[in-house]
């Protein structure tokens, strides 16, 4: 499965389900044994070939991605709606969605700019300001075609352009699991325990299931994760560079990685000559955070593709990111 | 218990990086303990067997890590960007003395801005010439803290960054060295990642499976100018938490460390406190609930470069844990 397939799949927060299927379809056709947990994570304990004892080592993506949800419907037929996951409602203007199961096609409205005032121009619109558009004629129609709690999907086709650049939606965290996939098929000296978790854009939730019922002895989480490398911003607080390698994070707003695991990546990635670079920056969290405190803790560590343009309709990745995302995470699971 | 507290002070050990505390710690208690490990996180565990008959586990808890910044980005000119590592407040951030693990000092300074400057408007400087010059001394990922300068104030008190929790961690020492033969079987946890939530006591409760849990450490002052709350005076006792922002405590376990304090003659202050928490709140929540309660060293200016505490406080708190647990 490419990495345009699973980006164009719809599965905002809690409504993983596509994702899911079409996961365990590509897994079963590979010959895995996949399940689903109670969290609706999808896991793989693929064998290492190694000598026994062999370190188990969760490798872990979230299938997840940001989205909106119905909260309420207006009288001319509009949908009200908040977000799944954290999305600055100021990307969300004038945007094409696809809504509910069956991608019934909406328009995130704004008030043209004929009808702004000058007090309007100055202010940002919020979630109580936005409204989807899916064609309704009235209130009854909307509250049918999209029920409370429906979830709705940015319409972002994948493509790739300029050298080796591809835009499109859902890069956090669909990189990470195109990244589980290609392990997947590789001969690995420990066990991978391959799990491709729910809920991570709410809270990290699917990834504290997982991670207590298969007791890895490490954890690597594989993310998409903020970039900054824009125009004029300066240097040192530009978090992480596309083109520049994979992104090793040393600590984030959910977890302190494991600094002997954190040396050893690094070494790693020196030593086998793949492009990495230090993320620079702690915003954020994401399943570390789960994963280092399950039971009696475990070491954890996080490898990003870096992201321009992160939770919105449109992201930015250079895709050898995404191979340095891969090869490292090989070879440090090799060196284990 | 100065000596000790002032051995205890000294390694530099910011969250996630606790292990020059705990091998500080580990010498010293390595010989009244049945049992020392490092878990996975690096919380120490010592435990101590009780001899009575089906011993109660008891989990004592002390934070080894110290609020930090960790550098972010590097300047060209060699000025390193930082944010916090813990709770940080700008007050205590203006041209403080800090110091890196390796032994590298800088100063943290903020730049000039239009009104009050936040945590992004910080730098480092370490005496670098440029940029490779800072990266020969520091790396992405680094963190420093106040440095250590530990002295007395007056005739009772103590003066030092890092009060905040290896008073506690001294006190916790102290108990080891001197409680003798118990009924309950103690287990020690040096914990690390407390002051980015209770993390390393989350991950130790689980392994342990205690029967009651005791977090030991500093808790606010009431007793400045301008400062009411908590009502906690330094000098007038071991403090017994109430409740904070992270747990209440378990009542019949609070009033039995208060009676033990009275049994052992000393004074004690019941804590109330607007604000914070302690590895209680972690142990509280673990597997099917423990019973908690945090034992409280008052301390004054709490998260600056000069946390301030009274001996008198400590020695109620250790006489307070003997009778307890004898």
């Amino acid at each position: 499965m490419d990495l345009k397939t699973l980006t164009e799949i719809n599965a905002p927060s809690g409504h993983e389900q596509p994702i899911r299927r079409a996961l365990l379809e590509e897994l079963k056709a590979k010959g895995h044994q996949p399940y689903i947990d109670r969290m609706g994570n999808v896991i793989v304990v693929k064998e290492g070939v190694g000598p026994a004892p062999r370190k188990r080592v969760m490798v872990a993506a979230h299938m997840d991605e940001v989205g909106l949800i119905v909260t309420g419907h207006a009288e001319g037929g509009f949908l009200k709606v908040t977000q799944a996951g954290g999305i600055d409602p100021r990307v969300l203007i004038s945007k094409r969605v696809l809504v509910g199961d069956d991608n019934i096609p909406g328009v995130i409205g704004a008030v043209a700019i004929h009808l702004q005032s000058a007090a309007d121009r100055a202010r940002v619109m919020g979630y109580r300001d936005i409204n989807v558009d899916i064609g309704a004629a009235d209130k009854a129609e909307a509250e049918r075609k999209a029920p409370l709690g429906t979830y709705i999907s940015f319409d972002t086709p994948y493509v790739e352009f300029g050298e080796g650049y591809a835009c499109g939606k859902a890069f956090d965290d669909r990189v990470g699991c195109w990244t589980i996939l290609r392990l997947l098929e590789e001969e690995l000296p420990c066990d991978l325990i391959a799990a491709f978790v729910s809920e991570e854009e709410v809270g990290c939730r699917g990834a504290s299931g997982a991670a207590f019922a298969q007791e890895p002895d490490i954890g690597i989480v594989l993310e998409g994760t903020t970039c900054n490398d824009l125009g004029d911003v300066p240097e040192a607080v530009q978090v992480c560079k596309t083109g520049e390698g994979v992104a090793v994070s040393f600590m984030d707003n959910s977890s302190i990685v494991n600094r002997e695991l954190f040396r050893k990546t690094l070494n790693v990635a020196e030593q086998a000559g793949i492009a990495h670079q230090v993320k620079g920056s702690v915003s954020g969290g994401n399943d570390a955070g789960s994963i280092q405190r399950a039971r009696q803790g475990i070491p954890t560590i996080v490898l990003s593709v870096p992201c321009r343009y992160i939770h919105s309709p449109s992201s930015v990745i250079k895709l050898s990111d995404a191979d340095a995302q891969f090869e490292l995470t090989k070879a440090l699971m090799a060196a284990l | 218990m100065f000596d000790l507290l002032k051995k205890v002070l000294s390694p530099v050990g910011p969250s996630g990086l606790e292990t020059p505390v705990a091998d500080v710690i580990r010498e010293e208690i390595k010989d009244c303990v049945d049992t020392v490990e490092v878990d996975a996180l690096g919380n120490l565990i010592a435990t101590k067997l009780g001899k009575g008959e089906n011993p109660r586990k008891v989990m004592l808890s002390a934070h080894m890590d110290h609020i930090g910044y960790i550098v972010t980005g590097i300047e060209k000119e060699g000025f390193l960007r930082v944010t916090n590592v813990g709770g940080i407040g700008m007050v205590n951030s203006y041209n403080r003395h800090v110091v890196f693990p390796n032994g590298v000092h800088g100063v943290v300074v903020a730049q000039p801005v239009s009104g009050q400057p936040a945590l992004k408007d910080l730098f480092v400087d370490i005496g670098a010439q440029d940029k490779d010059d800072a990266k020969r001394m520091v790396q992405l990922g680094d963190v420093c803290v106040y440095a250590n300068d530990c002295f007395r104030l007056g005739e009772n008190r103590v003066a030092a960054p890092a009060m905040d929790d290896r008073c506690a961690c001294a006190l916790l020492v102290k108990l080891l060295q001197t409680v003798g033969e118990t009924q309950d079987t103690i287990i020690a946890v040096f914990s690390v990642q407390e002051e980015v939530g209770c993390r390393g006591a989350k991950v130790a409760s689980f392994a342990k499976e205690p029967d009651i849990g005791i977090a030991l450490d500093v808790t606010g002052w009431g007793d400045t100018p301008g400062v009411t709350l908590p009502e906690i005076k330094l000098g007038e006792g071991i403090a017994v938490k109430v409740m904070d922002r992270g747990s209440i405590s378990n009542p019949a376990l609070r009033e039995a460390l208060i009676e033990a304090g009275e049994q052992a003659g000393v004074k004690t202050q019941r804590e109330v406190l607007p604000y914070g928490g302690t590895d209680a709140s972690a142990m509280q929540t673990s597997r099917g609930g423990i019973p908690v309660c945090t034992i409280s060293i008052p301390c004054r200016y709490v998260h600056s470069a000069c946390e301030v505490i009274d001996m008198r406080d400590m020695d109620a708190g250790l006489k307070l844990l003997q009778t307890y647990f004898n």
